[in-house]
């Protein structure tokens, strides 16, 4: 047992829970903002699959990472603002939306790479973009001076472009929806839409760009997938985190502090797992970890809330008696 | 009919409305042929009964609805207003019966949502802070810039939407039904806020159907029935009595008529019963009293002294700490309500919306949805759906409600007709005990004096009528006997309501007087 503890504070281990928690964040951050405004978009994990599989043929044709993120960033904006005009325009329940995205993600995106490697190498690669290669990987940043701590240093140096970009992004999104005018119209889109449009904010437009942010989070994300996280795209890689984001996002309290903390929590249960298989544990043991950690963190923060919001409502009850 | 008091249109108008009808999609005619004028810097009433299309009109002048046809004209140039981001540029702006507020919002980022000040990339905060304590101090509207909504009393809510128009550039206002949220303090205040502002020039646009504010704010009038303008009038020449007959086309009998009461056997026995709220406040303090059959007891008493706490423990929605409640000897406390109403028990709720009716059901399963297992609406295990046809169609008729087939939800109804289909099924389920609580409240004239007079029938038929109103007039008038209730107590009881004067009942409901326990004691009848 201490032994096993011992192997955890090492910083490989903080290093890992960082690294798998990046793609988490990033959908996590999707969640957030369209949950402002006013909805939930449960076709996060289907949008990170065909991020992930347009970004790993685009960066093998193309040669270059950096296009086949570009890539990944545009067909996750373009999938969302399509699911955007079914659902807004098509008036489509955008949950159904959201189905259909992920059952696509799942069975479209193998056809998809069927039929376009066919095309292109004359040979269909099964169920994985195993072609690319470690040069076509999204690169890793070692930052100088911080990489020469002791421990700390072997956590935080060294990941890939896109984990940095996830807790930048963290920040970005805060001050985006907290500090702009279009934040300010977003919260008030997702409050109470009859304000929104009775003083001219156009609850459309609003959505539209909620939407489209989540579409964008979504190719950073899957981009992490297949061009980081693995090499290559391979079928269902996603495994889930499109639907853990949307956990994180509840248990985060739908603030962004708050996600990401949660997207570390899934992120160490994830990385928990990992240890356990590599110590041995039967994998049909340790894959559920995650899963469980989940669902133990969502009791856990519906018992919280319903705490705070019973002190909450006795305190406006003293409030309202001392007003008297 | 319009007669020689009508005022011609001779003068200037900031908005005039002329020929308008809208005819909506499903054939509903909600205006015609209506001509509506406002003039600079006037307080104009528009009122009619739930339903009679004032509502429509004004939304048609804020841009959220478009006339099927006819014209407006505002400053004397024909508009067409598409929507109400149109009508805002127009100075035209609504202060909606529902507030459009956001309440995580801070007031001053509801006052400038859509119209944020920036400094660089983000929210100048500051300037609009200043922005709204500018406009409160300039209009005279206390508001707190940086409180959020959520927290506000109704009252400042009501001033940020107000202010909301005027810093939009309003110069005309439209009020739709203000005062049915405010304390009558609160709404004093509004009417002394709304004269500040036609002394400034702006013109406010009245929707109401309450007479006193009407006749106090006001200074002309339009009368709306059934969709068409009944004229318009200096409110300063028309009489309440003239109003009211116009709205309603026919003499509204203030005064209730009904004989004099026989009662019999008591029916509701209340004894000490007692609750304390979750917050540790006692709601209802050792609280006796019976409704006998043929009476109709009246409660009176300012809201929140505990009348809908005991409406709430009498039909089991609640459980009290202590006492007893029986229905001709039958306990009632934790029987379920479809058991309560096997033995008689009639609820009008408060909250009709929510209690009363089932907006998205047909206004035919709304009124058969408390005895759908009656044997006679069933054939074996399936409707009898002839009977239930016959049944519903008589009580629309029995109830005069204004509807196209029983198959319209009640959701789409008028308030005045929703109460109406409310009261159709709890009337006629042969009640030996009719809980009425705020039977008339929103609801336009002719539909509270026919409630009214089904309450009288009732009662002189026999049942036992326990009348919870917070409409003085309604439980002086209509009350056989009376008590008022002050901090979950009786304060007071009377066995005869015909002396009491208004301001008696004031010191009881405010706690100033307090009869003695002997003189309270005489509501049970032992």
């Amino acid at each position: 047992m201490l032994d096993f503890l011992k192997m955890l504070l090492t910083p490989e281990f903080f290093f890992s829970i960082i690294r798998i928690s990046a793609p988490i964040l990033f959908a996590t951050l999707a969640a957030i903002v369209v949950e402002k405004a006013g909805f939930c978009n449960i076709g996060l994990e289907g949008l990170m699959m065909f991020s992930a599989l347009s970004g790993s043929l685009v960066s093998y044709y193309a040669n270059s990472w950096l296009i086949g993120l570009l890539a990944a960033l545009v067909v996750g904006v373009l999938m969302s603002l399509m699911m955007g005009f079914f659902a807004f325009q098509l008036k489509t329940d955008i949950t159904l939306v959201g189905i259909a995205v992920n059952i696509m993600g799942s069975g479209g995106t193998l056809f998809l790479c069927k039929v376009i490697t066919n095309l292109t190498e004359g040979k269909t690669m099964a169920s994985t973009t195993g072609f690319i290669t470690k040069g076509l990987c999204i690169p890793n940043i070692t930052i100088p001076l911080v990489n020469k701590i002791p421990f700390l240093g072997g956590i935080l140096s060294g990941h890939s472009l896109l984990t940095y970009l996830a807790f930048l992004f963290c920040l970005l999104t805060s001050i985006m929806l907290y500090k702009t005018s279009l934040g300010l119209n977003i919260r008030a889109v997702g409050e109470n839409p009859n304000a929104a449009s009775s003083v001219g904010v156009s609850v459309l437009k609003i959505k539209y760009i909620a939407i489209g942010f989540s579409g964008l989070m979504c190719g950073f994300g899957g981009a992490f997938m297949s061009m980081s996280y693995a090499q290559g795209w391979s079928l269902d890689m996603v495994a889930g985190r499109g639907f853990i984001a949307l956990a994180a996002q509840a248990m985060g309290n739908g603030e962004c502090l708050g996600g990401m903390l949660s997207s570390l929590v899934f992120g160490f249960a994830q990385a928990l797992g990992i240890k356990f298989s590599a110590r041995g544990l039967d994998s049909n043991l340790a894959s559920p970890i995650p899963y469980a950690v989940t669902i133990i963190g969502l009791v856990i923060f519906s018992l919280v809330r319903r705490s705070h919001a019973k002190k909450e409502r006795s305190a406006a009850a003293h409030a309202a008696q001392a007003a008297k | 009919m319009p007669d020689e008091k009508a005022v011609r249109p001779d003068e200037t108008y900031v908005v005039r409305m002329e020929g308008i009808s809208k005819i909506y999609p499903n054939g509903v005619a909600a205006n015609r042929g209506v001509d509506f004028r406002l003039k600079k810097g006037e307080i104009h009433a528009l009122m009619g009964e739930n339903g009679a299309g004032k509502s429509t009109l004004m939304k048609m002048l804020f841009g959220l609805e478009q006339p099927t046809s006819g014209e407006i004209y505002v400053n004397d140039q024909k508009v067409t207003l598409s929507s109400p981001s149109v009508a805002i540029s127009m100075g035209i702006g609504m202060v909606h019966q529902h507030f459009m507020l956001v309440p995580s919002l801070s007031v001053a980022e509801n006052m400038v949502l859509g119209m944020v000040p920036r400094k660089g990339m983000f929210i100048d905060r500051a300037k609009a802070i200043a922005i709204t304590k500018e406009y409160a101090e300039k209009y005279n509207l206390h508001v707190e810039p940086e409180a959020k909504v959520a927290d506000i009393p109704v009252g400042m809510k009501q001033k940020v939407e107000i202010l909301k128009a005027l810093v939009r550039g309003a110069k005309i206002l439209i009020l739709d039904e203000p005062t049915a949220v405010l304390t009558s303090q609160e709404t004093a205040e509004l009417f002394r806020e709304l004269r500040g502002l036609k002394e400034n020039g702006y013109t406010i646009v009245f929707i109401s159907h309450k007479l006193n504010e009407i006749m106090e704010i006001t200074d002309r009038l339009t009368i709306m029935r059934a969709g068409r303008s009944m004229g318009v009038y200096n409110t300063c020449d028309v009489t309440k009595e003239e109003i009211s007959r116009l709205m309603v086309g026919r003499d509204v009998v203030l005064n209730v008529q009904k004989d004099a009461a026989q009662p019999a056997q008591t029916v509701l026995r209340v004894r000490d019963l007692e609750y304390t709220n979750e917050w540790g406040k006692k709601m209802l303090d050792h609280l006796s009293f019976d409704v006998r059959s043929g009476e109709i007891l009246g409660i009176a008493g300012v809201e929140g002294n505990g009348q809908k706490e005991l409406i709430d423990m009498l039909f089991n929605l609640n459980t009290p700490n202590g006492g007893t409640a029986t229905v001709n000897g039958v306990s009632v406390i934790g029987m379920p309500q479809r058991r309560i109403r096997e033995h008689g028990v009639s609820l009008v709720p408060e909250d009709r919306m929510l209690y009363g009716i089932a907006a998205n059901a047909s206004i035919e399963e709304n009124v058969i949805s408390d005895r759908c297992s009656a044997k006679r609406l069933n054939r074996g295990p399936l409707f009898n759906m002839k009977a239930i046809h016959e049944e519903a169609d008589r009580l629309i008729q029995d109830y005069t409600v204004l509807c196209k087939t029983r198959k319209q939800h009640v959701g789409m109804l008028s308030g005045g007709n929703i109460q109406k289909v409310v009261v159709a099924r709890e009337f006629s389920n042969d009640p030996v005990l009719i809980l009425a609580d705020q039977p008339t409240r929103g609801i336009d004239v002719g539909a509270t004096e026919f409630i009214r007079k089904k309450l009288v029938e009732l009662s002189r038929a026999g049942v036992a009528v326990l009348l919870v109103s917070a409409d003085l007039n309604e439980v002086m008038e209509l009350s056989d006997s009376l008590i008022v209730m002050h901090n979950g107590k009786i304060a007071a009881y009377f066995k005869d309501t015909k002396d009491l004067t208004d301001d008696m009942m004031g010191e009881y409901m405010l706690g100033l007087r307090e009869q003695s326990a002997e003189q309270i004691g005489r509501v049970c009848h032992d």
